[in-house]
């Protein structure tokens, strides 16, 4: 058992960013599922706004994906491929029953992201173990993951608010 | 997981070893710290009346202790099973370790999303032999 946050090494690293890494993959598979699990007449009544939110997430995660990615190759590391994952998701995936409990899905993804960065980050900086990427580049591209997911919490909380 | 849960994670394990209250010295043994670490943290908890201490016998979870202690072990078992069946980490036990304690209980349940776990999780983890009873026997005995 390890007590105390801390990242210790480019392994330990690099299997943080992977787990990052399947995280927006779930997002992003899950946000394609909703939209696939409703029939075409629950689609119709889904509202665009709705609809462009779960589109927007899945084009924000596959940017976040390919940003750790990058970090990921500078530890000489590998990824899971998202077709892996999305055959994962496919397995277990139970869809939500209205549109609210797609909004409490993505409320869920979105908050569980940024929690994922922000742990990470005080993990990174409460260590003085030197890694084989740039400390600054990582520190700052986690930093703009956990804000653009800080982001995507408000917007999912401002639709939810206009809805109640 | 934070470390307060890591502790009561770790009561629980060892009242499960014991079959009663956890000793110190067992504790101190699964976390790894000094018996004097463990004292001072047990005092937290227990004003925090997620455990009992009784002199020379030991620390016992109360009710409130226990769930938190079950969510805790549950949480590490999601690492573990994620870790060696969707990453294919070959030395998962040593990595679920290092990680605990930088994996949130909300990111574990998002990753159980794509695990396929077993309904009794977490009462298959031997507590003797560090591991997932059901987990070791899928991936083919429990190594040491």
């Amino acid at each position: 058992m390890s007590l105390g946050q801390r990242v210790s090494s480019d392994h330990q690293l690099a299997r943080l960013l992977q787990i990052g890494v399947v995280l927006e993959e779930v997002v992003e598979s899950r946000a394609a599922h909703h939209l696939e699990s409703l029939s075409p007449e629950e689609r119709a009544e889904v509202d665009e706004e709705v609809r462009e939110l779960l589109v927007e997430a899945s084009e924000e995660s596959a940017d976040h994906r390919e940003r750790l990615e990058a970090l990921i190759d500078d530890l000489d590391a590998e990824t899971v491929a998202y077709e892996e994952i999305n055959a994962l998701v496919d397995a277990q995936y139970g869809p939500p029953e209205d549109t609210d409990g797609v909004l409490y899905d993505q409320l869920a993804n979105e908050e569980t992201a940024y929690k994922f960065y922000d742990d990470l980050i005080e993990a990174v900086e409460a260590s003085d173990a030197e890694f084989d990427l740039d400390r600054d580049r990582l520190l700052e591209t986690l930093a703009d993951i956990r804000e653009e997911e800080k982001e995507g919490v408000e917007e999912v909380t401002d639709i939810m608010e206009r809805r109640a | 997981m934070n470390t307060a849960d890591q502790y009561l994670k770790a009561v629980y394990l060892a009242q499960r070893i014991e079959d009663g209250p956890a000793s110190t010295g067992t504790l101190a043994d699964l976390l790894e710290v000094s018996p004097a670490s463990v004292n001072e943290m047990i005092g937290k908890l227990e004003d925090r009346g997620l455990v009992e201490h009784e002199k020379y016998k030991g620390t016992s979870l109360t009710d409130e202790g226990l769930e938190r202690a079950h969510d805790a072990l549950q949480t590490y078992c999601i690492i573990e099973r994620f870790l060696a069946n969707v990453l294919e980490v070959e030395e998962f036990r040593e990595e679920a370790r290092a990680l605990e304690s930088v994996i949130d209980d909300t990111v574990a349940e998002r990753l159980d999303t794509i695990i396929d776990r077993p309904e009794e999780c977490p009462d298959c983890f031997d507590p003797e032999r560090d591991c997932c009873e059901r987990l070791e026997a899928e991936l083919g005995g429990c190594a040491d």
